[in-house]
């Protein structure tokens, strides 16, 4: 039984994850960089929903359709402001942008709502199921979190396929030189993905703070390396694959902590991130790409 | 391409994770005072020099006010956080100490001199308390009140024994800080803590079963929890369970709680702050684990925690030296002066910082430190004299000290209920 209970947190933790690096691998895959500040927009979207929830009494619905708005917003501000300029440049000096950016959201949430934790109300309201007589709690916000990344995931992998904006992004991260020859508005394509992708963040957020309800300017930065993780363990840049890479790290790192050490758990999570890039560099489901010379 | 697209990644995975590491407190106590020892011994000579200064300044400024006290001022420097994740208890020993120094300037100063405390935040960083250190050594501090957590009373401990000034932490609570000559400490140390939180579970029979859940990146934490263990062993109750966390992994506290229901504890022992604490009371009642909870002094402030839902703490024992409803005068004065002056009821730090400022005042009464004295000779004076007084304050009656620094004096127990802390 007790395994079962491990179990079902390791999914409540990694179904968090998931959702996480549905953001970061949608980026990576179109735009083929790594937006560090991903795990900070994703602050940010916790507490739009803070403020306007706990501080002004609004609908939970009504302020997650409002933290989406604001991480939009930020998302295509950021690419324009901060990633744009640098298209041409070297991955290294884009990354090193990235962290920048990361360091600035957490230091202006700083500023504004300063470092004390806030405990974030569960925007999830609905009963939590108990199975055996009460034995076994499986947590609404688990379930909800769980359904919201299937929907997203499938949402996602369908707009990608079937739209023809998706299939513009497609084209793009192939080969931005040759889409733009095609009469793809590249740069348009880009920041849509950075929409799509800081959009998702905020739901994150607002999942990610009802599950595990503290808020503070640093609350993304830890999961959003997990996340990122759990993107490269499930071979960046594939849809199906940050989701399954997202709910294994979690089930990893809740078994670890279980039955091996709950302080050795970081340490493990991040060894099998190495062993699995040794044995198959491209991740679970990342397709192997001929590279040509 | 792909292989070094590959380097990449992992490299800015790892940047990642040891930036996030210094992030958090936890991981930039201890760099963050080696990387400053260098710097700080040039500063050392500076600030002498502008001590000296500062001295014959405070003298011609005490001409002045003549009327606070003929013997000059007695600078008393503070150091806690104002700011941050520990904001509650600087801010609380803040007030608790200023209420203490308008009280004896009103009577008279201490030996004829008017006190006067300067305190500055820290943030709960080792780093940033030495810098504040370094500014009311720049002031012309002549003791320090401080700090208020352990971590940054270790850094400023090292500070204090080289530049020979006295200092009393009001709560600093781990072994380190008292460990020089020319430090003190009002609050229990952490072992002290741990064994007699032991010790009052199992004198009055409140679980057979025990479960502990501690932060092994912490020190205050983990010192507690050793304790806590080897006394467990003489006590009728088993510790069945032990969880760890650290400062990276702070907000999931689903394994641990699920192996202390696992192993039928009937009390979860708590040796760690209350930011976590709220996160495990929330956590605990949502996965359907109804137990008692135990804690020291560091599950204090958990009802000010913001939006935090205060129902799931009913019921939370803590060890604390200090209970606000108290019937005794001392501390019925006090928490009314704090209810009038700072709209609130103050906790055991607002009691520490109070009870610092008086034994203070005892120990300079008693060691007949004037404003014109050295530090050096301050600081030797007052080492002694603090064997010798006795302190009746708001966090226990007759408190003595020995030359290791620590205080003797007996635990009180609170239990929170309808929302307010009440004596046991």
């Amino acid at each position: 039984m007790s395994f079962v209970a491990h179990l079902i947190n390791g999914i409540s933790l990694g179904s968090v994850y998931a959702l996480i690096a549905l953001g970061y691998t949608m980026v990576y895959g179109i735009a083929k960089m790594l937006n560090f500040a991903h795990g900070d927009v994703i602050m940010i979207g916790g507490y739009v929903v803070f403020v306007t929830v706990s501080g002004m009494g609004m609908n939970p619905l009504a302020a997650i359709i409002i933290s989406m708005a604001v991480c939009t917003v930020l998302g295509v501000t950021i690419e324009r402001v901060a990633y744009r300029p640098l298209r041409g440049a070297s991955p290294l000096a884009v990354l090193i942008t990235a962290i920048g950016v990361s360091y600035l959201l957490q230091n202006v949430a700083l500023l504004v709502f300063g470092s004390d934790t806030k405990a974030f109300t569960n925007v999830v309201t609905m009963p939590n199921l108990e199975l055996f007589e009460g034995q076994l709690v499986i947590k609404s916000v688990t379930i909800v979190t769980v359904i919201v990344s299937i929907i997203i995931m499938v949402g996602l992998t369908l707009f990608v396929k079937r739209t023809k904006i998706g299939r513009a992004m497609t084209a793009v991260s192939e080969d931005k030189g040759a889409a733009q020859l095609m009469g793809i508005n590249v740069n348009g394509t880009i920041a849509v993905t950075f929409a799509i992708g800081s959009s998702l963040a905020a739901v994150a957020g607002v999942l990610l703070c009802s599950a595990y309800p503290s808020l503070t300017p640093y609350t993304g930065s830890m999961p959003g390396i997990k996340a990122f993780v759990a993107a490269v363990f499930g071979g960046i840049g594939s849809i199906p694959g940050a989701f399954i890479g997202g709910i294994l790290l979690g089930v990893i790192e809740n078994l670890s902590k279980a039955y091996i050490s709950s302080q050795l758990s970081d340490a493990i999570v991040f060894s099998i991130l190495i062993i699995v890039l040794l044995v198959k560099p491209t991740g679970l489901l990342g397709k192997k790409i001929q590279e040509k010379v | 391409m792909k292989k070094k697209m590959l380097s990449l990644v992992l490299a800015g995975a790892m940047t990642a994770v040891l930036m996030t590491g210094c992030g958090s407190e936890g991981g930039s106590a201890e760099s963050g005072s080696a990387a400053d020892g260098a710097a700080t011994e040039t500063e050392t000579t500076e600030a002498g020099e502008t001590e000296a200064a500062d001295a014959q300044d405070g003298e011609s400024a005490d001409d002045a006010q003549a009327a606070g006290g003929e013997g000059g001022t007695f600078k008393i420097g503070g150091i806690g956080p104002l700011t941050g994740s520990a904001a509650v208890y600087g801010i609380a020993t803040m007030n608790g100490s200023q209420i203490a120094v308008d009280e004896i300037n009103a009577a008279g100063g201490i030996n004829g001199m008017t006190v006067e405390l300067n305190f500055q935040d820290d943030e709960c960083d080792a780093e940033k308390s030495v810098n504040a250190y370094n500014t009311l050594k720049d002031w012309g501090v002549q003791v320090i009140d401080g700090c208020v957590t352990s971590a940054c009373s270790i850094a400023v401990a090292d500070k204090t024994a080289q530049d020979s000034i006295f200092q009393l932490t009001p709560s600093g609570s781990a072994v380190e800080c008292v460990t020089n000559p020319n430090s003190f400490r009002v609050c229990f140390s952490d072992p002290n803590q741990g064994a007699a939180s032991a010790q009052y579970i199992g004198e009055h029979s409140l679980a057979t079963k025990v479960a502990v859940i501690y932060d092994s990146s912490d020190v205050y934490s983990s010192g507690i929890y050793e304790k806590f263990a080897g006394e467990a062993a003489n006590q009728s109750f088993e510790i069945v369970a032990t969880g760890a966390f650290t400062a990276d992994n702070k907000t999931d506290f689903s394994v641990q709680l699920q192996q202390a229901k696992d192993a039928g504890a009937d009390l979860v022992f708590l040796p760690i702050y209350y930011n976590e604490a709220a996160l495990i009371l929330t956590q605990a009642s949502s996965m359907g684990f109804d137990v008692k909870f135990f804690g020291c002094d560091g599950l204090d402030g958990i009802l000010g925690v913001e939006n935090f839902d205060a129902s799931l703490a009913e019921g939370v024992m803590l060890l604390t030296p200090f209970a606000a409803d108290a019937t005794d005068e001392l501390t019925v004065n006090f928490v009314t002066t704090y209810n009038e002056k700072f709209g609130e009821t103050p906790n055991q730090f607002a009691a520490d910082g109070y009870d610092a400022i008086y034994t203070i005042k005892a120990a300079a009464e008693k060691a007949n430190i004037t404003a014109d004295m050295s530090n050096e000779d301050i600081c030797n004076a007052m080492q002694t004299a603090m064997t010798e007084i006795t302190v009746d304050g708001l966090t226990g009656a007759g408190i003595t000290w020995d030359a290791s620094g620590e205080p003797t004096k007996d635990p009180k127990a609170v239990v929170i209920k309808d929302g307010v802390y009440t004596a046991m």
